[in-house]
């Protein structure tokens, strides 16, 4: 599947993702690499008194696919609340792509500058043809008056084309999307992201309600994306963070617990204590 | 283009010219003798819809289209009518019951001496015109924008708008503020050097209303039919996800509802000659009620629906309240139970099969 991202920005050193997506089993070591795209530290986040999160840091390399895992409550959907300006945190900073500071900005700002968010629950607009779901999507200027006035170009449709061709949707383009399945939806919202043209995306657990065979092309389907965008999925199925298998990041109690490979992450005495052995 | 694959539009443009065209032959042409004329009584009935089929388009706006029920709506409404009504009083000059070439009778009456400053201009119908647009324009702007930027939303922002329109209510109520008052304003002569009360007039106003809801519809469709409409449907669907992909939700809202209120005082505007008199119960709670009551009548996210429930509505409120004046208020309350229980779409939901709307 090619894809290219068409977002027009200043070129940026991209790093070649076998260096480290496939490298040789190593101690986790987040801060080693050279160009985090996703730069998070020591963030906390309380609600009256309980802290979601507590001093979480999280370092994410440009390309990278990453999981993060963790039991509930770990913390795991207030952090993607925090890199996508919907909550702020009480302390700690975020930084993308090296100089946007995540706290500073609107949610729509973060949107802008390349971060798409799925969430937990697809949410696409049922109302709306497939098609209109990705127009919508699409990366452009956004503000109320060239909404107005907006007419899709020719290398516009055929973005819309590509993206679905990649989702797998171009027979239902004109549907409505409230008629498609769960996992056409899932789909659907994966593609809006990439009308986005983000560079992060953050993917709020993407094969929760699929069946097996949904789930095994939504694991091809981002191992297919990686490396041409940095992806981080939050996920429970463990077969499915098995299959894509990338470097996994643990979560417990608003902390990091362990990071590195599937494997040394499930023989991790304290990883097993709280979350995989139970 | 903007009306293909828009029966009900087309259908609703349509009506309307002939409306416009035969209206006022068969009420200043044709003799009264004949079985064929249209009373001015009549004229003036319809003219009336046409100004409430304005403000029910308006509210379908934000309401079908954008998920925001605005239970205020006639606070819009009505201080078009203020607006339009302020020149009328100014129009009236030294023809006054108290023969004062400034100041409107209520004024005289209550022993002020002066115009007060927020009067001035309303004696040039242009800065009136003006006025009707701007006054509910800046009134939804302000009250838009601190509410959908604190992100007050669904029943809450009904609650707002409600008590807005009902705080709006009370002050004009007061005598010092210098709207009339209790009585409002009232007693108007001329609009433009013509008599308001002239069978012309009436005829003339009511093209004008025709005119207005012809050009406050197709101004809505391009509106729904651009990007901007679809991402106010991606809003009212999916706020959270819109914001998410880059779209600044509080200022997409703000526009259509500022939009929306200047449709609705324009419509006040041109409902206030017609019957003669704005006074502070068109502020009333109540009648942005009714308004949502026609809108879901008809059918929300259609528009035309709108004009259709504010049509339907009020002929069975003129019917009912001259004829069983004791059950209107009981038939209503039954319609809004019924069409919310049996026609969630609306009465055009019943002619559009499976189509949903936008």
């Amino acid at each position: 599947m090619q894809f290219e991202p068409q977002r027009p920005r200043k070129p940026v050193r991209r790093i070649d993702l076998m260096t480290y997506g496939f490298g040789s089993a190593s101690e986790p070591a987040p801060d080693a690499s050279s160009a985090p795209i996703l730069y998070i530290e020591d963030i906390t986040v309380s609600f009256d008194g309980f802290k979601a999160l507590d001093g979480l840091s999280l370092y994410v390399d440009d390309g990278e696919l990453r999981c993060i895992i963790g039991p509930n409550g770990a913390g795991k959907t207030t952090m993607m609340d925090v890199i996508t300006g919907k909550t702020r945190p009480d302390q700690g900073t975020a930084f993308f792509a090296r100089s946007v500071d995540l706290l500073s900005l609107s949610e729509p700002e973060i949107a802008q500058a390349g971060i798409g968010r799925k969430f937990q629950v697809p949410t696409v607009f049922e109302h709306q043809s497939v098609f209109e779901n990705l127009e919508l999507a699409l990366y452009t200027n956004k503000a109320v008056w060239p909404s107005l006035f907006a007419r899709l170009n020719g290398a516009e449709r055929d973005r819309i084309e590509e993206v679905l061709a990649i989702i797998g949707l171009t027979e239902s383009r004109y549907s409505r999307a409230g008629v498609l399945s769960h996992g056409q939806k899932q789909w659907l919202e994966i593609g809006m992201l990439l009308m986005q043209s983000p560079r992060l995306l953050l993917l709020d657990e993407p094969v929760a309600g699929m069946t097996h065979e949904e789930t095994e092309h939504t694991a091809e389907l981002l191992l297919s994306l990686a490396g041409r965008h940095t992806i981080i999925v939050v996920e429970h199925d463990m077969e499915f963070v098995r299959s894509i298998g990338r470097r996994v990041t643990v979560l417990h109690e608003g902390r990091m617990l362990a990071e590195g490979r599937m494997q040394e992450v499930q023989n991790h005495p304290k990883v097993i204590e709280v979350y995989l052995g139970a | 283009m903007l009306l293909k694959r828009d029966l009900g539009g087309t259908l609703l443009l349509a009506l309307l010219g002939i409306a416009i065209l035969v209206v006022p032959v068969l009420n200043l042409a044709v003799p009264e003798s004949s079985s064929l004329h249209l009373s001015t009584y009549t004229v003036t009935l319809l003219g009336k819809y046409l100004t409430y089929a304005l403000l029910a388009i308006a509210l379908d706006l934000i309401w079908g289209y954008c998920g925001i029920m605005s239970l205020g709506h006639s606070a819009f409404f009505a201080l078009g009518g203020y607006a339009m009504g302020m020149y009328l009083m100014r129009a009236i000059g030294p023809r006054g019951v108290y023969g004062d070439p400034v100041l409107p009778d209520f004024m005289v009456f209550l022993n002020w001496k002066e115009l007060p400053w927020y009067w001035y201009g309303f004696d040039q119908f242009w800065f009136a015109a003006l006025m009707v647009m701007l006054a509910p324009g800046l009134l939804a702007l302000v009250f838009g924008w601190l509410a959908f930027r604190s992100r007050v939303t669904g029943v809450y922002l009904s609650i707002i708008t409600q008590a807005l329109t009902y705080a709006l209510m009370l002050a004009f109520f007061r005598n010092d503020m210098g709207f009339g008052g209790n009585n409002g304003l009232t007693d108007f002569k001329t609009l433009l050097g013509f008599d308001v009360h002239a069978d012309s007039t009436r005829a003339g106003l009511f093209v004008v209303s025709a005119l207005a809801l012809a050009l406050g519809y197709v101004a809505c469709r391009a509106v729904v039919s651009s990007k901007l409409g679809r991402v106010v449907v991606a809003i009212r669907d999916a706020e959270d996800r819109t914001r998410f992909l880059g779209y600044r939700v509080e200022l997409f809202k703000l526009w259509v509802f500022v939009l929306s209120a200047v449709l609705a005082g324009i419509a006040g505007a041109l409902y206030v000659p017609q019957v003669g008199i704005i006074n502070p119960s068109e502020f009333s709670p109540l009648n942005s009620i009714e308004v949502v009551i026609w809108v879901s009548v008809g059918g929300r996210a259609t528009l035309y629906g709108a004009v259709a429930g504010a049509g339907l509505v009020n002929y069975a409120k003129t019917y009912l309240t001259g004829a069983l004046p004791e059950v209107w208020l009981f038939a209503l309350g039954g319609l809004f139970v019924l069409v919310t229980v049996f026609l969630p779409r609306g009465l055009v939901g019943l002619f559009r099969g499976r189509k949903e709307p936008p």
